[in-house]
């Protein structure tokens, strides 16, 4: 399959740029960032919490294999109808800290539309970090079912 | 660049990542390897040939055996990349494109 969705992240820099385009219409691309019920479907994420607006704030929690929850939280700075969203994220309990993310919707064509999620990071450290986050966790996968076939062996 | 592609491919697979977990703390062979799993030896095989292939494992001769070790260097070089960090927001927005056409009235 092609590869749709493009990653810029210049080494040394405390920010990253996410750019895909949909063929979707921007409103429909725009809605599936504002209804709950559209976000917990692609996002696999619950949504304990999310108002749609400026000083809005957002709350998602998910579940791991293992049973464990992990929080996830931000504040919406910036609102306006299929074009910006600008808000705050955040894992709780993570050495990870604050970014701040500016989303912006563009209409393509009737049918088609880009996205482009600008993140800011307090440092390049916690950047590195966060864009390593789904290795490590193939990692720790892997870890848990040898572990599962080790205890199957005892 | 194939290479690339290739080793995440080769990381795509839950028990190729389990086997190299396995040899990262020690050489082993392959009978050794594949006793850890309940998968058939010929299917181990092909993992140890598929992770060779791309660098992810190295083979040494020890006398009449062959064993099998990690290559730190690639796997540092590999973890660096942003690669899975991209395939998550690919799966992620190739799902909203789904849902929404779904949704789409």
């Amino acid at each position: 399959m092609e590869q749709k969705t493009k990653i810029n992240a210049e080494d040394g820099k405390q920010e990253l740029l996410i750019t895909r385009e949909f063929d979707l219409p921007v409103e429909l691309l725009f809605k599936a960032h504002t209804e709950p019920e559209i976000v917990e479907q692609w996002m696999g994420t619950k949504v304990l919490k999310l108002e749609s607006k400026k000083h809005g704030s957002y709350q998602f929690e998910t579940t791991d294999a293992q049973g464990n929850k992990h929080g996830f939280n931000g504040v919406i700075h910036e609102f306006s109808p299929n074009r910006k969203i600008t808000r705050t994220f955040e894992m709780e309990n993570t050495p990870f800290g604050v970014q701040l993310e500016f989303y912006e919707f563009e209409r393509l064509t009737d049918d088609t539309s880009k996205l482009t999620m600008h993140v800011l990071f307090e440092s390049v450290a916690q950047r590195d970090q966060v864009l390593q986050l789904p290795f490590a966790q193939g990692i720790n996968m892997a870890h848990n079912r040898l572990q599962e076939i080790v205890r199957k062996l005892k | 660049m194939n290479l690339r592609r290739d080793v995440f491919q080769a990381l795509a697979d839950p028990t190729r990542r389990a086997i190299l977990l396995l040899v990262a703390s020690q050489s082993m062979t392959a009978g050794a390897i594949a006793s850890n799993f309940d998968t058939a030896r010929p299917t181990v095989s092909k993992h140890l040939q598929i992770l060779t292939e791309c660098e992810l494992l190295e083979q040494e001769q020890t006398g009449r055996e062959m064993y099998y070790h990690i290559n730190a260097k690639k796997m540092k070089e590999v973890s660096d990349f942003i690669e899975p960090f991209r395939t998550m927001w690919e799966d992620r927005f190739n799902k909203l494109e789904a849902v929404m056409k779904k949704n789409k009235k």
